[in-house]
């Protein structure tokens, strides 16, 4: 670093030496001819370009005395000052004191301080001579203020987490201007916590909109610390274009917190959508404040949307601090838990079956309890699992370690970065997460990262980055481990799995196919066994713990680039969405989360291509397996049967039952260990009427299809 | 894919600085001496922003905004301008002529880094 560093000192100096011969030249003949403003601009561009860099390399004093000269100069150009003997004097001995600077910037004392002193003096007084003679008109360029885009790191003033109300209506031409609003909205994210609504009641239809304008305002709330100049700071290039309006909302603490949350209505006040007595009028109706102004045409549902989620942000972040304030937490046996979590399983089982009689029962009184029943049972059952989650981040901090430990074995260079450490998951799910997460990491550092020389010649930076990422994503949680590393060889790992047997010669595939391969047991294509991996067992671990969560792993890689490794988790392994379906009436339950859509198979449409156990599926053929004969179900096949389309592993696969009968809420309850061996069964649940239901292991069951299919 | 930046001074010296710390990002970098050179180089660059001084010869930073705003392929890349505290009816004439934002000078190259950050995502 240092190196470069010198030799970009020495581009300067090299430059400026330049520069101030030109300034010389330029000085002398704007003596012949003062009234030249093509030499003074270029007098002017030559000590603001010394200057500049000047700064930017450290000359931090040719800087400060250059600045001095140029703001002379400025009033020179601006023709406020003229071009006299005087003037070119001074410059001409500035322009000799610069040199001096240049070439002597070790010594710690200024030079010739008396001659500086006297320079500067002798400017500021060509400068004030000036003023004089125009008093009543105030110099403004030189006093401008200092508008720096630095961001947010010299005006905040912590003032603890305070919440903003932020309005942004970019100028319909804001693209024209190169700028993206939605990075503006990403920056603010990244002050705290943040909600963004978008207000598109501007929008037109299709055949009116200009795809080069914007058509969309923002409501944003956001709690931060940084203080609102930080705020400012994120707008201060569309400020004078765009209308933001930027007010603090509620400060945890301030008294308000007795009185209970703003109500939606007030909140809209505050903002002026409404009047005060617009609202009272509405509040003498009985529905939801936020439909009735919106039925009222008063305000548009994103007006509402977005106070509700101002509402909803001040809620939370009361919240949080109430929670810091009692952080006094309990600690709880584990086995507490798990067995608090069973009950509120069997509390859901007999709540299905309440809310079955009751229906059938057809007695509005006994519907009305089942009903309230079921609403505090599913409040019981998130809240109940809100216990077991844990944010996934220490489980990340301790990876830190282990980077820093390989990657010095290794001789690498390597940082690791997190985000979405606070992503929370199942206790259960992050303990077993630990393995697989060591087995990929150390796979990323000795296979994925190369040495920093090679990267360096590659024209990559020294250091190798991994970065660890965990983010909701519907009723999954995804976890991403990426490189920059040299990617995948999909060549290798075609010649690898060829040898391996685990594909033919002439087999096509595709990458994300092959890709997910090198999770095959003892598949490796590493030359050489190291400390580290190669053994080509690792893999292998990964996705039988994945399989066992019930999740998905999924590689993305480009040769050169780097490696993207997700795992799709599900959020908790106690209670899962299923899909519940019969078969000659027994039930099954399928995991909703693969399942992709259902279709008919109709017996008396003689459809059927040979006997082969594919279906038509708007063009692609999809091969399905029968639970009826895979199950050994005797008993009348109906007429039409359903095929449930399922995606495991980017593969389709249908499973043909009898009737699908819906979504059901799936307490998960484990066999007993007679039925360990049976493997195309992950586990049992119990219906309202107290009959038990099969949960289906899709990606087992996958298997078993596609080996028939080949035979 | 690391995304192409341009660099437009005349200065060599804050040229190379502004290079430097951009590759050292992770950025690739094209340079040019001035706006002239700056629109010459730029079709078919796949350039995704521009970083470009004010004052310059033969073509200046404002008209080469203004070049650049009207080339189709080009009319949305973000451009950032290099000011000085003195320049503020500069900066609202690179602005009109369709400036995304601008950094002033002397920067540090976090600075300049917080400013791409900021325009380019």
């Amino acid at each position: 670093m240092n190196h470069i560093a010198d030799a970009q000192s020495e581009v300067y100096k090299e430059e400026a030496r330049e520069l101030l011969t030109v300034l010389e030249d330029s000085l002398l003949q704007l003596e012949g001819s003062p009234d030249d403003k093509e030499l003074v601009g270029q007098i002017f561009r030559a000590l603001h370009t010394i200057k500049g860099s000047g700064s930017m390399f450290g000359f931090d004093r040719i800087a400060a005395f250059t600045h001095e000269v140029e703001t002379t100069f400025d009033l020179v150009r601006n023709s406020e000052i003229p071009v006299s003997k005087a003037l070119i004097d001074h410059t001409l001995q500035a322009k000799d004191y610069i040199k001096l600077l240049l070439e002597e910037p070790t010594t710690d004392e200024a030079p010739c301080e008396q001659d500086l002193k006297a320079l500067i003096g002798s400017f500021n007084k060509l400068v004030s001579d000036h003023k004089e003679t125009m008093t009543q008109n105030p110099p403004t360029n030189t006093s401008t203020t200092i508008t720096s885009a630095q961001g947010a790191s010299s005006s905040n003033t912590p003032a603890g987490l305070l919440t903003y109300r932020i309005r942004f209506c970019p100028a319909s031409d804001i693209f024209l201007t190169g700028t993206n609003p939605l990075f503006l909205l990403d920056e603010l994210q990244a002050l705290g916590e943040c909600k963004a609504v978008a207000q598109t009641n501007a929008l037109s239809s299709l055949e009116e909109m200009n795809p080069e304008l914007c058509y969309v305002a923002w409501d944003i709330v956001l709690t931060t610390d940084k203080g609102i100049e930080a705020i400012r700071d994120v707008f201060i290039f569309v400020e004078d274009t765009a209308a933001i309006h930027i007010e603090k909302v509620d400060s945890p603490g301030d008294g308000a917190a007795e009185e209970g949350y703003k109500k939606v209505g007030e909140i809209l006040v505050e903002r002026g959508d409404v009047k005060a007595e617009e609202l009272k009028e509405a509040l003498g109706e009985q529905k939801r404040i936020g439909d009735i102004l919106i039925d009222k045409g008063i305000v548009t549902r994103d007006k509402i949307a977005s106070a509700l989620a101002e509402q909803e942000q001040v809620k939370e972040v009361r919240e949080k601090k109430a929670k810091e304030e009692a952080a006094s937490s309990i600690r709880v046996a584990a086995a507490k838990l798990d067995k608090l979590v069973d009950l509120v399983g069997e509390l859901v089982t007999v709540q299905a079956h309440l809310s079955q009689k009751a229906n059938s029962q057809a007695d509005p009184e006994l519907v009305l309890i089942s009903e309230e029943v079921e609403r505090l049972t599913g409040e019981l059952r998130d809240n109940t699992m809100s216990i077991r989650m844990v944010p996934i981040g220490s489980t990340f901090g301790r990876f830190s370690r282990l980077v820093r430990d390989l990657s010095k074995e290794l001789g690498k260079e390597i940082e690791m970065a997190t985000e979405g450490a606070e992503t929370e998951l199942d206790k259960t799910v992050i303990e077993r997460l630990n393995d697989p997460l060591v087995h990929l990491i150390r796979n990323s550092i000795d296979h994925g990262i190369e040495p920093p020389d090679v990267r360096e010649s590659l024209g990559k930076t020294r250091k190798g980055l991994i970065q660890l990422t965990a983010r909701h994503a519907g009723a999954q949680v995804h976890i991403e481990i990426t490189d920059d590393g040299a990617g995948l060889d999909s060549a290798r790992i075609r010649e690898k799995a060829i040898e391996k047997g685990l594909i033919s010669h002439d087999a096509e595939i595709t990458e994300k196919e092959l890709f997910g391969l090198i999770f095959a047991p003892g598949f490796s294509t590493a030359e050489k066994v190291s400390n580290v991996s190669g053994r080509g067992v690792g893999m292998d671990v990964v996705k039988r713990t994945i399989d066992a969560l019930r999740g998905h792993i999924e590689v993305e890689s480009e040769q050169g680039m780097g490696t993207t490794i997700t795992l799709k988790l599900p959020l908790t392994l106690a209670i899962i969405d299923g899909l519940l379906v019969e078969v000659d009436k027994d039930y099954y339950v399928l995991p909703l989360s693969s399942v992709e859509e259902c279709i008919e198979l109709d017996h008396s449409k003689k459809t059927r291509q040979q006997d082969g156990r594919f279906v038509n599926l708007r063009g692609h053929l999809v091969p399905y397996v029968r639970l009826r004969e895979q199950f050994g179900v005797k008993g009348d096949i109906p007429d039409v049967e359903q095929i449930v389309v399922t995606g495991s592993e980017g593969n389709k696969i249908g499973f043909v039952v009898d009737q699908v009968i819906g979504e059901h809420q799936t307490v998960i309850k484990t066999l007993s260990r007679v039925y360990k061996d049976v493997d195309s069964v992950s586990g049992a649940t119990i219906l309202g009427d107290g009959t038990v239901a099969l949960i289906l292991d899709i990606s087992k069951l996958s298997q078993v299809g596609r080996c028939e299919g080949n035979a | 894919m690391a995304k192409c930046i341009m660099t437009v001074d005349d200065s060599v010296s804050v040229r190379q600085m502004v290079s430097f710390t951009l590759k050292n990002a992770g950025y690739d970098v094209v340079e040019a001496s001035d706006g002239q050179d700056a629109l010459g180089k730029l079709n078919g660059s796949g350039v995704n922003m521009i970083i470009t001084d004010l004052n310059m010869p033969n073509l200046d930073g404002i008209g080469l905004i203004r070049a650049v705003r009207s080339n189709d392929a080009y009319k949305f890349v973000p451009i950032v301008m290099l000011t000085t505290e003195s320049q503020d009816s500069k900066k609202q004439e690179g602005k009109s002529a369709g400036a995304t934002g601008w950094i002033v000078k002397p920067f540090k190259p976090e600075q300049l880094l917080g400013v791409i950050k900021k325009v380019l995502g």
